[in-house]
């Protein structure tokens, strides 16, 4: 077995390397997210008896392109009394956590390249499923800034109800997934892969579905979607936290929501579905199943009505939290047992 | 020690939720609705005041733009309040009543429908909104084949109607009100049984019945409270005696009942129209009362008396015998009346329209008081307003 | 019926039923202006009309008193309906409210002092409902432009 390439063996082949994994995983994901937002549209389309986009370019492929052209060319409009330093802060600090966090999941196991061993990751922290949290708890702080910073009662309503919506559900969020560490005995997502690697019954969501149902529940919470995207209930608050925001900012906003639906899918199936494990090439199973995830949220944005806001707090306490709590005392119980 | 501090919200009259140009002064204390404050006026164009300077045939299409989403109903109000006034109403034809009625409740199902679609969607579930708005677009193919527009549609006239039925009309609506029943079973899967729309409505917007009463609620609003009032039972106008349904009524007084009382109006509604159907017989449509009725065109294109009559009847209009009624029809909304004053011309002295919206509308302050303000916007979506009856 | 309402109304307060008209099927009492809480209560309460229907005012331009205030009642045990009219002259434009005896009065009194300048003593809430706040004058009497104030009449066709 080669050695790990490492900045000791060959520093330049590891920069060179370490380059072309981020831009490839970069562009994969920007591209991911501009066509999630017309897989929305098809799907819900089609899902209402209606067609979705169908005119810019043959079956409305170009559209993101379009969108992001139109949004790319809008006036830029900051409000007179807003904070401007916040103002332009708030969607680079809800953008950049969810870019992020995709440097921790494993694409697949290793190849070789020039004699060297490359795993298909590009940092393995060995803390690596506290960073996710983390990261997307970072999250918040964007959204509350873009509230406050809108000088507008309505978006910092949308921002209060999320900033308290994230906070509840992550704790149960995070919780949920304490199980699956004590399964896997690691911390690190790539060891966490090695665990549920063998046959498809090694997976975690056999082993723990309660797990699996919460954390899936609660990430949704998170990453406000239906039914539980309050803090831009459309008509509720006109479009919430982000009412004041036109132009490139506005499609900042967009990206990252669409970004958390990528990251979470990819966290879920690294956690859960064994991340690249199946039966085609590594990165192609990674793909399908967060093809898979994004599609059951687009079906429930388009299903569901949305949960009022004491309904949620009261789901996210009293319901969620005790679960993932049930949930670790089961799983310890099994394993000492 | 923590003050309370009011945050004062102005929903304002451009808002995806409040259906129409309706400002909503909101007082909450958190998310807590302290004083909910209602401003309406942002769509009033007189049109009473335009009925009282024009003859009784032309106030008539200005009745059309009342209750856009449910114009023929208007219309059925205003002909049959002038019809009283000039004390006409048993020379009305049979086949003149029946396409009524069967319009009518038509008109009934499209307004509910565009009240589903709303409702839904300010509670987020969209796909109902677009399931509806199909729906819809049937009814108004309909419309548009009898009297050639989709929504104001001016069709009934002062002694009966203005043109017969086309052909294949009757085919169309059975087709309708075949396919109907199954489109609501798919609502009602989406929704009825669904834990987050039952949490969404489920106790929000009480009113008991003898508050509802008092304030001046009717309609399906009054009627999901329990009490037992439908004026098409209970004072019948255009031969609604003769058919077989039942008022739905329902004990819960809040949304959830409201939501499901309105859908099996919308059935009972399809009974009603089958009916119809059944009992339509060939015959005239405009009653045989010269003074009233437009000539056929063959009388008026072919002979002078026939050319003088119409010319008579479209420029000066008839004069009903001065006095006052009051005529109140089952509109979708509610009870739509008219309070009518002649002094023996041929414009109304007084046209006073009292619309369901305008009176449902002032039971909002006290159904909003202390809940929340996601059931602010389920409450008006409930009570189903639409501000053009509102405002005038 | 409504025949018998009317005959215990006459009884109850002769001084106040000045007139009872029946026209097409519909009887119309008018009542002095100053009884009117008295009556709406006694019908609201005997009677049992227990619904209003609606509440409006009628500017009959020319004769004296100027006004009509004119409620509609309905009884929804019985199914009937009536009438109630109270003149108001153009002096002395004002007469007592019934939100007290059926709330739903409220927000047609505002309507009716908007379009016709007629006020209602103890309103918990008299503004303008229609027309905008400052507005001036009153759009629905007989003496009002129709194209508005301070405009030239509309040259083309009504219809």
């Amino acid at each position: 077995m080669p050695e790990m390439l490492s900045l000791s063996n060959d520093p330049i082949l590891f920069i060179a390397v370490m380059l072309a994994k981020i831009l490839a995983v970069f562009v994969v994901l920007l591209l991911i997210v501009a066509y999630a937002t017309y897989a929305e549209r098809k799907i819900i389309g089609h899902m209402q008896t209606r067609l979705g986009p169908t005119m810019t370019g043959p079956l409305g492929l170009l559209q993101p392109i379009a969108d992001g052209l139109k949004l790319f060319f809008k006036e830029d409009i900051i409000p007179a009394q807003a904070s401007k330093l916040a103002f332009i802060l708030a969607p680079m600090m809800i953008l950049v956590p969810a870019f992020i966090t995709v440097a921790v999941i494993p694409f697949g196991g290793n190849i070789v390249i020039g004699g060297y061993t490359v795993p298909l990751q590009i940092a393995d922290l060995n803390v690596g499923i506290l960073f996710i949290l983390a990261m997307e708890g970072l999250g918040v702080y964007g959204i509350v800034l873009a509230g406050w910073a809108s000088n507008n009662k309505y978006s910092l309503l949308g921002g209060i109800r999320s900033a308290a919506q994230v906070i509840s559900y992550e704790l149960a969020a995070g919780l949920s997934i304490v199980a699956v560490f004590m399964l896997a005995e690691t911390l690190s997502l790539s060891g966490i892969v090695e665990a549920q690697s063998g046959s498809v019954f090694n997976w975690f969501v056999f082993s723990q579905p309660l797990a699996f149902c919460v954390f899936f529940v609660t990430s949704v919470a998170e990453i406000n979607r239906v039914p539980f995207d309050l803090p831009e209930a459309e008509t509720e608050l006109v479009s919430g936290f982000c009412t004041e925001y036109s132009s490139m900012k506005y499609a900042l906003f967009f990206m990252a929501e669409y970004a958390n639906m990528v990251v979470v899918a990819a966290v879920i199936s690294t956690l859960f579905l064994g991340g690249p494990a199946g039966p085609f090439p590594g990165v192609i199973n990674l793909l399908l199943k967060i093809f898979f995830f994004m599609f059951v949220l687009i079906w429930m944005r388009a299903t569901f009505p949305r949960v009022r806001y004491d309904q949620l707090m009261f789901m996210g306490w009293k319901v969620f939290l005790p679960l993932a709590l049930l949930n670790i005392v089961i799983t310890g119980a099994v394993i000492v047992l | 020690m923590a003050t309370n501090e009011i945050m004062t919200i102005n929903m304002g009259p451009q808002h995806p939720s409040t259906h129409g140009v309706l400002q909503l002064i909101l007082e909450l204390d958190g998310e807590t609705v302290v004083k909910a404050t209602p401003h309406i006026g942002f769509l009033h164009r007189g049109v009473e005041k335009l009925a009282e300077n024009r003859s009784y045939h032309r106030a008539l299409p200005l009745t059309d733009r009342l209750d856009y989403l449910a114009p023929m109903s208007n219309n059925l109000g205003y002909v049959l309040a002038v019809e009283k006034l000039l004390g006409i109403e048993d020379e009305i034809p049979q086949r003149a009543k029946v396409v009524r009625v069967m319009m009518a409740e038509l008109t009934r199902i499209k307004s509910h429908l565009v009240w589903l679609a709303t409702h839904a969607l300010d509670i987020g579930a969209m796909t109902v909104f677009i399931y509806c708005f199909r729906e819809r677009e049937l009814i108004m193919d309909m419309y548009e084949k009898l009297s050639g527009a989709r929504m104001t549609s001016n069709y009934f006239r002062v002694g009966g109607l203005s043109l017969d039925l086309p052909d294949g009309f009757e085919q169309d609506v059975k087709n309708f009100i075949d396919a109907m029943p199954g489109h609501l079973e798919t609502y009602e899967g989406l929704l009825t049984g669904n834990a987050i729309w039952q949490k969404r409505t489920r106790g929000v917007g009480y009113i008991s019945a003898a508050d509802a009463i008092d304030i001046g609620l009717t309609g399906p609003a009054l009627r999901a409270s329990g009490v037992d009032w439908d004026l098409r039972r209970d004072n019948p106008y255009s031969g609604y005696e003769e058919y077989d349904f039942k008022v739905i009524t329902r004990e819960g007084c809040d949304t959830f009942d409201r939501y499901t009382a309105r859908l099996d109006e919308m059935r009972e509604s399809c009974k009603i129209i089958q009916q119809c159907l059944d009992k339509l017989e060939d015959g005239p449509i405009l009653a045989d009362n010269p003074g009233v009725s437009l000539p056929p065109k063959e009388n008026v294109l072919n002979s002078i008396e026939g050319l003088i009559h119409h010319f008579k009847l479209v420029t000066d209009g008839f004069k009903p015998e001065p006095g006052e009624i009051y005529q109140g029809i089952e509109a979708p909304k509610g009870e739509l009346g008219y309070y009518m004053v002649s002094d023996g011309s041929a414009n109304p002295y007084r046209m006073k329209i009292r619309p369901p919206s305008f009176v449902n509308l002032q039971a909002l302050p006290q159904m909003v008081e202390g809940a929340l303000l996601a059931d602010v916007i389920a409450t008006i979506g409930t009570l189903d307003i639409v501000l053009g009856e509102i405002d005038r | 019926m409504s025949q018998a309402v009317v005959a215990k109304l006459k009884q109850e307060f002769p001084a106040a039923v000045l007139n009872t008209v029946e026209h097409r099927g519909e009887i119309t009492v008018t009542v002095n202006k100053d009884d009117i809480v008295t009556v709406c209560t006694f019908l609201r309460d005997s009677a049992g009309y227990n619904f209003l229907c609606d509440l409006c005012g009628v500017d009959y331009h020319g004769s004296e008193p100027r006004f009509m205030v004119v409620y509609n009642l309905y009884n929804i045990e019985t199914k009937e309906r009536l009438r109630i009219k109270a003149a108001v002259g153009e002096d002395d434009c004002c007469i007592d409210t019934v939100s007290g005896v059926w709330s739903t009065a409220n927000w047609p009194e505002r309507e009716c002092w908007d379009m016709f300048g007629i006020a209602f003593k103890g309103h918990p809430d008299l503004r303008r409902i229609l027309m905008p706040a400052d507005w001036d004058g009153y759009p629905l009497r007989k003496d009002y432009p129709l194209q508005g104030p301070n405009r030239e009449l509309y040259q083309g066709r009504l219809s």
